[in-house]
């Protein structure tokens, strides 16, 4: 690996960090609605606006509709667009999600996740981007600050690349690391110009040499091939996250994968979890490794598209796996990532035991203590060989 | 298990223990530490009992939770005290705290006096500081949590006073005028000097 170029280390909360890439990424148009807890990053944005620190458009519009139709709007005159929402905001831009990725316009979208109402409530959990899960829109989920920051700036290359060209969400927890300083490591301005380079679009409705239709009616003749397209794109997103996370690692020195991968080596037992949890749970697998328990974990940092395969090479040697999901699904089954870790695991010629538990929900504290918690089950499903309860709430 | 030192700070919303808790992060990020300062946000209107958190650690911190057994207390509201016992949805100011606890509270009672009231075991360290009156001479309204800050300097030697000082100039001096940066400096300094305690 070449040396890794200069970086400065501060301190910063999530939010900051963010709106610091946004203002070194320097998008062409930014449609902005803020809302609880991602308005800071809004908020210091139009800072950078104000003070002449970065050259595009701020459109401050009516609501979070709004700003995904103008930033749908501006993505296919062929501007690189960004905007920030959380929770109900995330809810609000719903139908126009899916026109965002239906005319494949490679927006670039942070969220700091928090819980949808009711009731009311502005603490973390996933429930708002799970519910986006099936939007056609990429998904990545940071555990800290710096991860955050680092997603944002990779993010602008995954969403751009020419055979992917597919909106993405750059998660991070609200008030966990959108509102607590953290230490990073900042990368110059220049470098990150560099990284994400000049974004060219592909087709354009402000060509006038090359006129295009977009968003136009496709009826039963053709509807399905349009979406046929889209799914192949978000297949190869996958292999673009793994390239574009690599050339970052190679020019900046921080490495991230499709999941993190932590003891699983040798893990009997292991937990996966996504953002934030993870971190806590990792200090509760050291305690318990001490203690001679064979333990690991494993963190999707990218959701969607869902990475089933590599997953499931990972976990097949471990003999039972707890899900924790930060969002419910109301099904009576288990939550998002449960379903889809499960699913992963099928055709494992032996598969490992699966159970979920859902945990955090509006902000609920997760502690080391409830990690360890979780580890007992396992141990108690490995020693049994049974699972009492597929799936419950915890931290409760 | 991670080894880290943490410091919840108790106060009322607009009492700047935010802000207190950004400052302490940041000068011991300057001075080379792992660091995490975060709030715990709740309804958000002036005079809300709020708390802010910090860990401080010699390696990178990974545990993303609210701090449930501090090492440092930080009281600049002594009403809270009270207040808190008698709320059972609300941590007590001294909730999860061991016998190596240090206790720093803004009052003009003795430190002995606030033993009795947190109802601390002796081996506690508790000091005070009468933080609310150092604010008024030297900023000129009630705003303890400059005093507080240099006095945890000399109580806890968590950080230096010239590096709360030097982040304070290096953080604040566009936001704010001259006189207002040094009437801050001179609450920290007073604040390092004139702390009491057993």
């Amino acid at each position: 690996m070449s040396a890794a170029l200069k970086q400065k280390k501060v301190g910063l909360t999530g939010n900051s960090a963010v709106a610091y890439a946004m203002m070194q990424i320097d998008p062409d148009v930014v449609p902005a609605y803020p809302i609880t807890p991602s308005t800071t990053i809004i908020e210091e944005f139009s800072s950078y606006h104000a003070d002449g620190k970065v050259t595009g458009e701020l459109i401050t519009v009516e609501s979070e509709h709004s700003a995904m139709s103008a930033s749908v709007g501006a993505a296919a005159a062929g501007a690189r667009v960004m905007t920030a929402t959380s929770a109900q905001g995330l809810a609000l831009m719903w139908e126009v999600l899916y026109i965002a990725s239906g005319m494949r316009l490679p927006i670039i979208m942070p969220i700091v996740n928090r819980a949808l109402s009711a009731p009311i409530n502005i603490h973390c959990d996933h429930s708002d981007s799970m519910g986006a899960r099936d939007s056609g829109w990429i998904q990545l989920y940071a555990e800290t600050v710096q991860e955050a920051y680092d997603n944002t700036i990779m993010a602008v290359r995954i969403a751009e690349e020419s055979d992917v060209l597919l909106p993405i969400m750059s998660c991070q927890d609200g008030f966990i690391t959108s509102h607590a300083i953290e230490c990073l490591e900042l990368i110059e301005d220049k470098d990150v110009k560099d990284f994400v380079g000049e974004y060219v679009p592909k087709d354009t409705l402000l060509d006038v040499d090359n006129p295009v239709t977009m968003g136009a009616m496709a009826l039963p003749e053709f509807y399905m091939e349009f979406k046929r397209d889209q799914s192949n794109a978000m297949t190869r997103a996958k292999d673009a996250v793994s390239k574009i996370s690599a050339e970052f690692a190679e020019t900046f020195g921080r490495e991230y994968g499709l999941f993190e991968s932590y003891k699983l080596d040798d893990a009997d037992v292991a937990i996966v979890v996504l953002s934030s949890a993870a971190g806590t749970t990792k200090v509760a697998i050291d305690k318990l490794r001490a203690e001679g328990k064979k333990v690991g974990l494993l963190r999707p940092r990218l959701y969607r598209p869902w990475p089933h395969a590599e997953i499931a090479e990972a976990l097949k040697n471990v003999k039972v796996v707890c899900v924790l999901d930060r969002a419910d699904s109301m099904n009576d089954f288990g939550g998002p990532l449960f379903g889809d870790v499960r699913s992963a695991l099928f055709d494992l010629d032996t598969a490992p035991k699966v159970f979920g538990r859902i945990f955090g929900l509006g902000g609920r504290d997760y502690k080391v203590v409830d990690a360890e918690g979780v580890i007992g089950e396992l141990y108690k499903v490995l020693e049994t060989g049974k699972i009492e309860q597929l799936n419950r709430y915890i931290t409760i | 298990m991670e080894k880290y030192t943490e410091v919840r700070w108790h106060g009322r919303a607009q009492q700047g223990i935010v802000t207190a808790a950004k400052i302490l992060g940041e000068t011991a990020l300057a001075a080379g530490k792992y660091v995490q300062a975060f709030p715990e946000f709740g309804p958000e209107r002036m005079g809300a009992p709020v708390r802010s958190y910090n860990r401080l650690s010699d390696e990178p911190i990974r545990v993303h939770c609210s701090v449930t057994s501090p090492n440092v207390v930080i009281i600049v509201d002594i009403t809270l005290i009270a207040v808190l016992e008698a709320d059972k949805a609300l941590p007590s100011t001294t909730s999860g705290t061991d016998g190596d606890a240090v206790f720093m509270v803004n009052t003009n009672h003795s430190a002995e006096r606030l033993r009795g009231e947190l109802g601390v075991a002796d081996s506690v360290k508790v000091f005070t500081l009468d933080a609310s009156q150092i604010s008024l001479d030297t900023i000129g309204r009630q705003m303890p949590n400059t005093p507080m800050l240099g006095a945890l300097a000399k109580a806890t030697g968590l950080v230096e006073l010239d590096g709360l000082i030097e982040n304070f100039k290096a953080s604040y001096s566009k936001k704010y005028d001259e006189k207002v940066i040094a009437g801050n400096i001179e609450a920290m300094k007073r604040g390092f000097a004139e702390l009491k305690g057993e």
